[in-house]
């Protein structure tokens, strides 16, 4: 007697391409997926709890480990909260490194998944070529601040240590190496008739969907809707910088990978223009009270991370640590079309479009 | 060394076959080991690395110690596996792995076994190796390895049939099925080794032949980024090595098996070269067969399953069909 059934694979938490501890529970019928749950929750560690009992400038470690791929742009966030809030004057240098950091972690941050997406699709050497040259961003940001990953570099007010001597020609330096490099990725890859047949067409959806679903970042920008927050609600100094949105298209794995590579040389424009333009001198601190406590309120800022909207709710009671403190996760936010988008698609696929989404897991679960 | 086979079979000759198996199995396991460790230093050296270079001078003995920690592991088989299925499939694979280098000649002397339908007999026996795969994918009582498997089969029977057919160009050209014939009968310049008149073929050939190695961009059944290791994700110790071990000793066969159809075997370049041992000429093509496969294994990204069929099914073996119809019209017109 033959008979068929659906075979119920369970994709994680322990698997090589989600990217952490993720988990997707398919139902495959041959290689072709019916219906797919994902399962979050393995690297849940209770920040925004955890905040409710820690004052402002100890929770801004905790960051760190949200979206430990973008470390830099999860402290601003906070810390552009706190002071938005509090009505805090940052000092003209202090934003300027707070900028080249944000930016070089961009760079950093898409060319870990440039790098971890072409090892998904199977082609090995781009990780590594990927990895060597985020190492001098992240050798750049060692010399700054003394840590490789989780940075803790952002306070209150502005930035905890001065850029030392030389850095910032190091990051001049930076900007042509990278530039040539992002067009010999250009060659190596994004011309390659495997990887395209592989990526386009894949996992495309329409703008309004895109926008039912609250999708940001180059999720949304692929369908070719003109969101980027750095130019939609300008924070920091964006606005004194000139540098394009990369749009799409199709929506497709492909378009998204474009913007993030365009994104990547839009940052690199933003950094030769910020270098120049570099205060000789200043304080990078502010001027701060000593216990911060905003007043009593709410507020909800948003700024650009590099996989989308990240965002902060404070509640604040006047009292040195928050009452309620709530991140808006991109990562987390983003991921709630993969059910949709997998049904239908082959086992293979299901890598090709959750690497696509680009998820931290530490940021999905906080 | 061939003339041997027809001689009546003595304890002194069975002896002797038992010795010449012994010196090509040795042979074949220097080639695994080191073909790894340059696999390894190639594809390091590609990504701005080092690659091995602890054990041993420059590492050289990386893959001894790999292998000897591999043949030390405890061995395990999962509760629920099918145990008699799982312990053969390992051996299932290697045994033809092994067995179609039998027909390979390296020179015009030196080879082990003339038989008239060689060609027919490596692809006939090299088919064998996917059951194993597909015997050990179901066996483990895994669902990665099973869908691992199963892309083996779906895998093998859309390239075997380019494959196969690829080579029926060379066949008519040579009259021969036979391997030795077949590299004898290339010319002396190199312009007349059948990879140039046999352009097509030989394209096929070299696509389907990656795709029989289930190497990248073919490695669908080992798919670590979807489906953990494939076939062999259950498998460990010594009888993941003998797995490891067919693939190699198959680089090895397609890197020979290619070498004598197309590239003039033992044949030198130029005829002027002829001082220079044929053997050296075979090593050297050889070498660049396997150095090639190591080397696009450092470029491309991995075909999906649906475009390996439509590859297979609605490109190569049109191509491969159509180069058989060329062949015999040009052999028609011109050689006749």
């Amino acid at each position: 007697m033959i008979r068929t059934e659906e075979l119920l694979l369970n994709v994680g938490p322990q698997h090589p391409s989600t990217h952490g501890v993720f988990r997707i529970i398919v139902k495959l019928d041959g290689e072709v997926i019916t219906e797919a749950t994902p399962v979050m929750g393995y690297l849940h560690r209770g920040t925004e709890k955890l905040a409710e009992d820690l004052n402002y400038t100890q929770i801004i470690p905790y960051t760190d480990r949200m979206d430990y791929v973008s470390a830099m742009t999860t402290n601003y966030v906070l810390c552009h909260g706190v002071e938005k809030m509090m009505g805090l004057e940052v000092p003209e240098r202090a934003e300027f490194m707070r900028l080249i950091v944000m930016e070089l972690q961009r760079i950093a941050s898409h060319l870990v998944w440039w790098g971890t997406y072409l090892l998904d699709i199977g082609a090995m050497s781009p990780f590594l070529f990927a990895f060597r040259d985020r190492e001098i961003i992240i050798n750049l940001f060692n010399e700054l601040c003394g840590a490789r990953l989780t940075y803790n570099y952002m306070r209150v007010g502005g930035v905890k240590w001065d850029a030392p001597v030389g850095w910032i020609d190091k990051v001049r330096e930076f900007i042509p190496y990278m530039e040539s490099k992002l067009d010999e990725y250009h060659r190596l890859v994004s011309g390659n008739e495997i990887f395209l047949a592989r990526i386009r067409g894949v996992g495309a959806y329409d703008a309004q969907t895109a926008i039912d679903y609250g999708l940001s970042g180059a999720n949304l920008r692929s369908t070719g809707v003109d969101w980027d927050l750095r130019k939609a609600k300008p924070y920091s100094i964006y606005n004194r910088f000139e540098f394009d949105v990369p749009l799409g298209k199709n929506g497709d794995c492909y378009d998204r990978y474009l913007i993030r590579l365009e994104e990547i040389r839009q940052s690199l424009r933003i950094l030769k223009q910020a270098v120049e333009q570099f205060p000789s001198s200043g304080d990078v601190m502010g001027k701060v009270p000593r216990v911060i406590r905003p007043p009593a309120g709410e507020l909800y800022v948003g700024i650009e991370s590099p996989r989308g909207e990240i965002g902060v709710h404070i509640v604040s009671k006047g009292k040195a640590e928050p009452y309620r403190l709530k991140f808006r996760r991109p990562s987390f936010v983003n991921l709630q079309i993969l059910p949709k988008l997998l049904v239908g698609e082959t086992m293979t696929n299901l890598i090709t479009i959750l690497g696509g989404i680009d998820i931290v897991v530490g940021e999905v679960d906080c | 060394m061939g003339s041997w086979l027809d001689e009546t079979l003595t304890w002194g000759n069975a002896l002797l076959f038992f010795l010449w198996g012994v010196i090509l199995l040795a042979i074949v396991l220097g080639f695994v080991t080191y073909a790894i460790f340059f696999e390894r230093k190639v594809i390091g050296w590609m990504q701005f690395r080092i690659g091995p270079n602890r054990v041993g001078p420059w590492g050289l003995l990386q893959s001894v110690a790999d292998i000897a920690k591999l043949l030390m592991k405890e061995d395990t088989i999962p509760r629920k596996a099918d145990r008699a299925l799982f312990i053969l499939a390992p051996a299932l694979a290697y045994v033809p792995a092994f067995a179609v280098l039998a027909v390979i000649p390296y020179t015009q002397k030196l080879y082990f076994a003339d038989i008239n339908v060689g060609l027919l007999y490596y692809v006939a026996l090299s088919g064998i190796s996917t059951i194993a795969i597909v015997l050990g994918g179901w066996s483990s009582n895994n669902k990665y390895a099973l869908l691992g498997g199963m892309r083996s089969a779906a895998q093998m029977i859309s390239y075997e049939v380019p494959l196969v057919i690829s080579v029926v160009g060379v066949i008519m050209m040579s009259g021969s099925l036979n391997l030795r014939t077949i590299a004898d009968q290339q010319g002396d310049w190199f312009w007349q080794w059948n990879f140039l008149p046999q352009i097509i073929g030989f394209v096929v050939f070299v696509i389907a032949a990656v795709s029989e190695l289930n190497r990248t961009p073919f490695d669908l059944p080992e798919a670590e980024s979807e489906l953990v290791a494939g076939y062999h994700v259950e498998y460990s110790g010594f009888r993941f090595a003998f797995f490891m071990l067919t693939e190699y000793v198959y680089v090895y066969a397609i890197a020979a098996l290619t070498t004598v159809l197309f590239l003039g075997g033992w044949h030198a370049p130029f005829p002027f070269l002829d001082w220079v041992p044929g053997i050296i000429w075979f090593l050297l093509k050889f070498s660049f067969i396997v150095f090639f496969l190591f080397w696009i294994r450092a470029t491309l990204p991995r075909i999906r399953i649906d475009q390996l069929m439509g590859l297979g099914w609605k490109v190569l073996l049109p191509v491969a069909i159509l180069n058989v119809f060329l062949t015999a019209v040009y052999l028609e017109l011109f050689v006749k």
